[in-house]
C-alpha cells in the first residue's frame, strides 16, 4: 500500500485526499517510512516526521471541513536554501552551522498556508552552488538512476539534487527548488523529473538564503508537468518584502494545461546546437520537434546570436553577487564560529572552516571581478552582456511563442567525475544559464533515455510571466514523450 | 582665525571640503521597520534586515527618500527622478551584511548650494556636489571588556543622508560657519535633529593647504568628528601639519586621520595605499530608486520657509539688521519664539531683548530657548508694558529678572510689587518740589550755571518714586521748574 501511495502524483492524491479514500496522515506515513528507507541517497539534510504527522493531522481536519488549500495534504520536501521557521536551515553550508531560523520563508509560508506537508530539508550543493550535489557540506546525494548493469553512483545533478533525488525516488510528491542557472531545470533532467525555473520576480526571494540576488528563483520539482503546475500555483505571488518580487496576477496554470499547442509557434535556437552535443541528445531535440508539429504547432528557426556569452558572463555576475551576498557570513552574529585570535583572524579560520572549496572558487572570482580596476573589464562588461542576451530573446519573441531546446549537453554523470575539473562541471550549465540572465521561465521534463539508460530532458523555455504557455508545451510535450521511466530501487534498506 | 597661514617660506591657503552624515528623521530605518528611537537598551531595536540574518531583503522607506529630496530641495539642489543603491563592501563586526548600501555613482541629489553669512556680515556660497542615501552601521562597544567588543546593532541601517561639499571652504571659521548652516537648514525642514552630541551629523573633514591660487593639494580626510568645534580645532590642527610638512621639503601623503580631541590632534589611521577596496556594484536586491516630477513638485510645495528666505523677510518686513536678522534665523526655535513675541509690536525693541537679555540669562542658566522659563507672549508682553509707558526701561529689567525665576507674566509681576509707572504729574510734582525744597543750596547753584546738576534732581525724584516715575515728565518738570 505504501509504494502505491508514495507512487501518486500531486493531482492523484488530491483528488484521493479530496473524496477521503486517503488520509493525509497515511500519506504522511508513507512518505515518512520510504525516506527512512531511503538514507543510502543522502536526499535530506533534516528529516521533520514529527512536523509532517502534525502538518497531515491538521490538512485532515481542513479536508474534513472541506475547507482545502491548494496543496492540503500533500507531503512535500524543502530544499534547505529556505528558512523554515524552528526548522535547521544550513544552506548545505558548514557556515550555517546550527543555524535553526526565527522566520519563514514567504514560499515555504505560502506552502504552509496551502496546506502542505513538510516532510524534510534536502541536501544541496553549498549555498546553491554545483551541478552535482558533491559540494554540499553534508555530503553527495546520490542519483536513483545507475545505468543498467552498472552498479556505479552517478550525481542527480545540482544544486537543487537533493529535491530532484526525493522526487524521483519517491520520497515526496513534490520539492522545492532554486534555479540561478539551471539549478533546478539540470537535476531534473538528471532525474526524469520535471522542474521549472518561474520568471524572475514571480516567486518572492525573501527567506531564501541568497547565491546570486539577481538570477534566484525558486521553484516547483515534480514527478509531472500538472503537478508543477499545481505546485507553482501554491507558491507564487507578490511580496512586498522583495522588492524585485513583481505584482502581477497569479493565473490558475492547471487551467490551461490540457490546451492544444495547435498554432503555436516553437522557436528553434540554432546556437544550442553546440558542437560535441551528443547525436542522442540531438535526436531526443530532433523528437521533440516533431511531437510538436504533429500536435499543430509551428516550428521556426530562430537566432539567439549572443548564446555563447551567456556562460561565460553568468560566472561573473553570479561570483560577484554571491561574493557579496556571502559576507555577512562572518562569525558574528550566527553560524559556525571559530573563535580564534583578533578579529582579522577570527574571520579568516571561521570562513576557511566554513565554507567548501567551490564556494571560495567563486567568491574569489567574484572579489576580483568586482576589484578597481577590474570592475569595468569583467562585470560591467558581463552586464552589457546580459543586456544582449535578454535582447536576443525579445527579437525571438518576436516570431515565436516559446523556444524548445534540451537541458543538459550530456546525461547523469558519475560521482567523482568532474570534481576536479570546475570549467568542465560550468559547462553543464550552458543551455540553461541563458534563461536566468534574461529572468525568463523555463521547465524541464523528462522526454527519454539515453542509450545508457538514463534519462534525457527537454527545455521549453517562455516569455516573462508566460508560465501558462510554457506548462501548455511541456504537457503537449510530455504526452508526447509517455516517458514512465523509473529507477529500480537499489537504495532501500527495506 | 583667517584662512591663510603664514610659514617661513611664504603664505598658505587652506581647502577644506566636508562630508556631513546626516542621520534622517523618520520613525523606522532605510530598509526594515525597526525602530529608530534613540537610546534604547542594545540590541532592541533590530530587524532582520539590521541583522542580516540569512535570506533577509532590503524594502526602502519612503519617508526616507522624501527626507532626502526634501533636504536636497533645501539645498536649492538637483533632485534625480532616478537613482541607484549600490553595496559598498567590507568586513566589519558592526557592519553585518559585510556591505553598506549607499548610492555611488546615481545619487538621489545632485548639486546644489549653502550660503553662508559670516560675523563680518559677508556672505559666502558653498557649492554642494551631491547628497545620498546610505545605511548607518551599528556601534562597536570596545570599553565593556578588556579583551572583547561588542556590537549594538539599534544604529544599524538607520538611514543616513551623506552631504557632500565642494572644496569651497577656506577657513576653519568657514567650515563652522557652514555646518551651522547646514545644521539649520536641516532643522528647518524637519530631516535631521542635528545633534552632533548624539552622533546623528557627522562630518568627515577634507583638509589640503596650497600656495594661493595655485592647484590643490594632496588631502587628507580626517574621519568622524563629532561637534562644529572639534571640526574647526582638528582643521587648524591639519592644516598647520601639512604646512609644516611642506615648508621642510616633505610631501604630504594621502591618509584617512583621526582626530584626538584630548590632545586635540589628527593622526594616522591608513594610508592610500591601505585604503579599502569597496568594490561598488549596484545592489541587485533592490530596484533603481524611481519617482515623478509631480511627487517632488509635491514635497516642494510643503517645504517651510528656509532660514534665508525668513532673513531676508526679517530685514526687509520687520526692519531689523542683516546681523540681527542672521543670528534670529540660525535656530528655528528661537526664530519662531522671535516671531511669537515681535507680532504687532516692535520688532526691534524684541529683537533687542531677545538677543540681548534673553540670550544672557538663558546661557547663565544653561538652558536652550524651548525651556526658556519665559515664554514669547510673555516677552512680548513686557515690551508692551514699556511701550505704553506702564512701566520704565529700567524697571523692566527689574521685571525680567522676576520673569526668568518664576515664569510668571510681567503685568501680575507689576501689580503685585506695585511697580507700575507714575504718570500721574501731580503727584510727581509733589516729589520735584520736596526735592528741591530740602535741596535749597543745590537749587541756588543750578540756577547759577551749574547745570550738570540736573542729574543730581533727577536721581533724587527717581530715589524718591522708587523708580516709579516716568522719565520724561520727571525731565519735564525739573526742566520748568528749575529754571523758573
Amino acid at each position: 500500500m505504501s509504494t502505491s501511495l508514495t507512487s501518486l502524483t500531486i493531482a492523484d492524491a488530491r483528488a484521493q485526499l479530496g473524496d477521503r479514500s486517503i488520509s493525509a496522515r497515511e500519506l504522511a506515513e508513507s512518505h515518512i517510512a520510504a525516506i527512512e528507507a531511503s538514507r543510502a541517497l543522502n536526499a535530506f539534510v533534516s528529516e521533520t516526521a514529527d512536523r509532517a504527522i502534525a502538518d497531515a493531522a491538521r490538512a485532515d481536519v481542513r479536508l474534513a471541513k472541506g475547507d482545502a488549500g491548494v496543496l492540503e495534504g500533500i507531503p512535500v520536501a524543502i530544499k534547505d536554501l529556505f528558512c523554515t521557521k524552528g526548522v535547521l536551515s544550513t544552506a548545505g553550508s558548514h557556515i550555517l552551522n546550527g543555524f535553526v531560523p526565527a522566520y519563514e520563508s514567504t514560499v515555504t509560508a505560502n506552502m504552509w498556508r496551502e496546506g502542505a506537508v513538510m516532510l524534510g530539508k534536502t541536501n544541496m550543493d553549498e549555498f546553491a552552488m554545483g551541478s552535482s550535489n558533491e559540494t554540499s557540506y553534508y555530503g553527495p546525494v546520490l542519483n536513483p538512476w545507475r545505468r543498467p548493469g552498472d552498479n556505479r553512483d552517478l550525481v542527480p545533478g545540482g544544486s537543487s539534487g537533493g529535491s530532484a533525488a526525493a522526487v524521483a525516488a519517491q520520497l515526496c510528491l513534490g520539492a522545492t527548488g532554486t534555479d540561478t542557472g539551471g539549478s533546478i531545470r539540470q537535476p531534473a533532467a538528471f532525474t526524469g523529473t520535471v522542474g521549472l525555473k518561474p520568471t524572475y520576480g514571480r516567486c518572492s526571494r525573501w527567506g531564501i538564503v541568497a547565491f546570486a540576488s539577481s538570477l534566484d528563483q525558486a521553484g516547483p520539482m515534480t514527478r509531472t508537468v500538472g503537478d508543477a503546475a499545481i505546485m507553482l500555483k501554491a507558491m507564487a505571488g507578490h511580496d512586498a518584502k522583495d522588492s524585485t518580487s513583481v505584482d502581477v496576477a497569479v493565473p490558475d496554470y492547471e487551467s490551461v494545461l490540457e490546451k492544444s499547442v495547435k498554432g503555436l509557434r516553437i522557436g528553434i535556437p540554432a546556437e544550442y546546437r553546440i558542437d560535441g552535443t551528443p547525436a542522442e541528445i540531438v535526436a531526443l531535440w530532433d523528437s521533440g520537434i516533431a511531437w510538436l508539429k504533429d500536435a499543430g504547432a509551428e516550428i521556426v528557426a530562430v537566432s539567439l546570436p549572443h548564446t555563447k556569452y551567456a556562460l561565460p558572463a553568468y560566472y561573473i555576475v553570479a561570483p560577484a553577487e554571491a561574493s557579496s551576498n556571502l559576507a555577512r557570513y562572518d562569525g558574528v552574529r550566527y553560524g559556525l564560529r571559530v573563535d580564534q585570535g583578533d578579529l582579522t583572524e577570527m574571520y579568516e579560520t571561521t570562513r576557511a572552516a566554513g565554507f567548501g572549496a567551490e564556494v571560495k572558487r567563486r567568491i574569489l572570482i567574484g572579489t576580483y571581478v568586482l576589484s578597481a580596476g577590474y570592475y569595468d573589464a569583467y562585470y560591467l562588461q558581463a552586464q552589457k552582456v546580459r543586456t544582449l542576451i535578454a535582447d536576443d530573446f525579445k527579437q525571438a519573441w518576436q516570431k515565436v511563442d516559446v523556444l524548445l531546446t534540451p537541458t543538459t549537453p550530456e546525461p547523469a554523470f558519475g560521482v567523482g567525475e568532474k570534481s576536479d575539473d570546475p570549467v568542465a562541471m560550468y559547462l553543464n550549465d550552458i543551455l540553461t544559464v541563458p534563461a536566468n540572465m534574461a529572468g525568463l521561465p523555463a521547465l524541464s521534463l523528462p522526454a527519454g533515455l539515453s542509450s545508457q539508460g538514463l534519462p534525457l530532458g527537454l527545455q521549453v523555455v517562455g516569455r516573462a510571466f508566460d508560465e501558462e504557455t510554457v506548462l501548455r508545451v511541456g504537457r503537449a510535450l510530455e504526452r508526447a514523450a509517455a516517458f514512465d521511466g523509473r529507477p529500480a530501487p537499489w537504495w532501500r534498506s527495506n | 582665525m583667517s584662512g591663510t597661514i603664514q610659514g617661513a617660506t611664504g603664505t598658505w591657503e587652506m581647502v577644506i571640503g566636508l562630508e556631513v552624515h546626516a542621520q534622517i528623521t523618520s520613525n523606522s530605518k532605510l530598509f526594515s521597520g525597526a525602530s529608530t528611537a534613540f537610546g534604547a537598551e542594545p540590541n532592541t531595536q533590530v530587524g532582520l534586515v539590521d541583522a542580516a540574518m540569512p535570506g533577509m531583503l532590503p524594502v526602502i522607506n519612503k519617508v526616507c527618500v522624501e527626507q532626502a529630496v526634501r533636504t536636497g530641495l533645501g539645498l536649492k539642489a538637483q533632485i534625480n527622478l532616478r537613482s541607484v543603491f549600490d553595496r559598498k563592501n567590507y568586513f566589519y563586526p558592526d557592519l553585518p551584511q559585510g556591505y553598506q548600501i549607499s548610492q555611488f555613482l546615481q545619487p538621489v541629489v545632485g548639486a546644489g548650494t549653502v550660503v553662508l553669512d559670516m560675523d563680518d556680515g559677508r556672505t559666502r556660497e558653498i557649492g554642494i556636489t551631491r547628497l545620498h542615501l546610505e545605511q548607518d552601521a551599528g556601534k562597536s562597544v570596545h570599553d565593556l571588556s578588556p579583551d572583547r567588543t561588542y556590537v549594538d546593532l539599534n544604529r544599524s541601517g538607520i538611514a543616513l543622508m551623506e552631504i557632500v561639499s565642494e572644496p569651497d571652504l577656506r577657513s576653519s571659521e568657514e567650515a563652522g560657519a557652514y555646518l551651522r548652516k547646514l545644521r539649520s537648514i536641516l532643522r528647518y525642514l524637519g530631516t535631521c535633529d542635528g545633534n552632533m552630541e548624539q552622533g546623528s551629523m557627522r562630518a568627515d573633514v577634507n583638509v589640503s593647504v596650497r600656495r594661493p591660487g595655485a592647484d590643490y593639494g594632496t588631502r587628507c580626510e580626517i574621519k568622524n568628528v563629532n561637534s562644529v568645534r572639534f571640526v574647526q580645532q582638528a582643521i587648524e590642527y591639519e592644516a598647520q601639519r601639512q604646512v609644516d610638512i611642506l615648508e621642510e621639503g616633505g610631501v604630504i601623503a594621502q591618509q584617512t586621520r583621526l582626530f584626538d580631541s584630548r590632545k586635540g590632534e589628527t593622526r594616522s589611521m591608513r594610508s592610500k595605499e591601505e585604503a579599502h577596496d569597496y568594490r561598488y556594484f549596484p545592489d541587485p536586491d533592490l530596484l533603481p530608486l524611481e519617482f515623478t516630477q509631480a511627487w517632488v513638485d509635491e514635497i516642494a510645495s510643503s517645504l517651510p520657509e528656509l532660514p534665508d528666505d525668513r532673513k531676508a523677510r526679517f530685514v526687509g518686513e520687520l526692519g531689523l539688521s542683516p546681523y540681527d536678522a542672521g543670528v534670529l534665523v540660525a535656530e528655528k526655535e528661537v526664530a519662531e519664539f522671535f516671531e511669537e513675541a515681535a507680532r504687532d509690536r516692535d520688532a526691534k525693541a524684541v529683537a533687542n531683548w531677545i538677543m540681548g537679555d534673553l540670550f544672557g540669562a538663558l546661557n547663565k542658566s544653561g538652558l536652550d530657548i524651548a525651556r526658556s522659563p519665559i515664554s514669547a507672549a510673555h516677552l512680548g508682553a513686557l515690551v508692551d508694558l514699556i511701550a505704553d509707558d506702564t512701566i520704565s526701561g529700567r524697571i523692566a529689567k527689574d521685571v525680567f529678572d522676576e520673569m526668568m525665576k518664576t515664569g510668571r507674566p510681567p503685568a501680575e509681576i507689576v501689580d503685585q510689587r506695585g511697580l507700575r509707572q507714575v504718570t500721574d504729574s501731580g503727584a510727581i510734582e509733589a516729589i520735584v518740589d520736596a526735592v528741591m525744597e530740602s535741596n535749597p543750596d543745590k537749587v541756588a547753584e543750578y540756577r547759577g550755571g551749574k547745570d550738570r546738576l540736573f542729574g543730581f534732581f533727577v536721581g533724587q525724584v527717581m530715589k524718591q518714586s522708587q523708580g516709579k516715575a516716568n522719565p520724561k515728565i520727571v525731565n519735564d518738570l525739573l526742566q520748568q521748574k528749575l529754571s523758573g
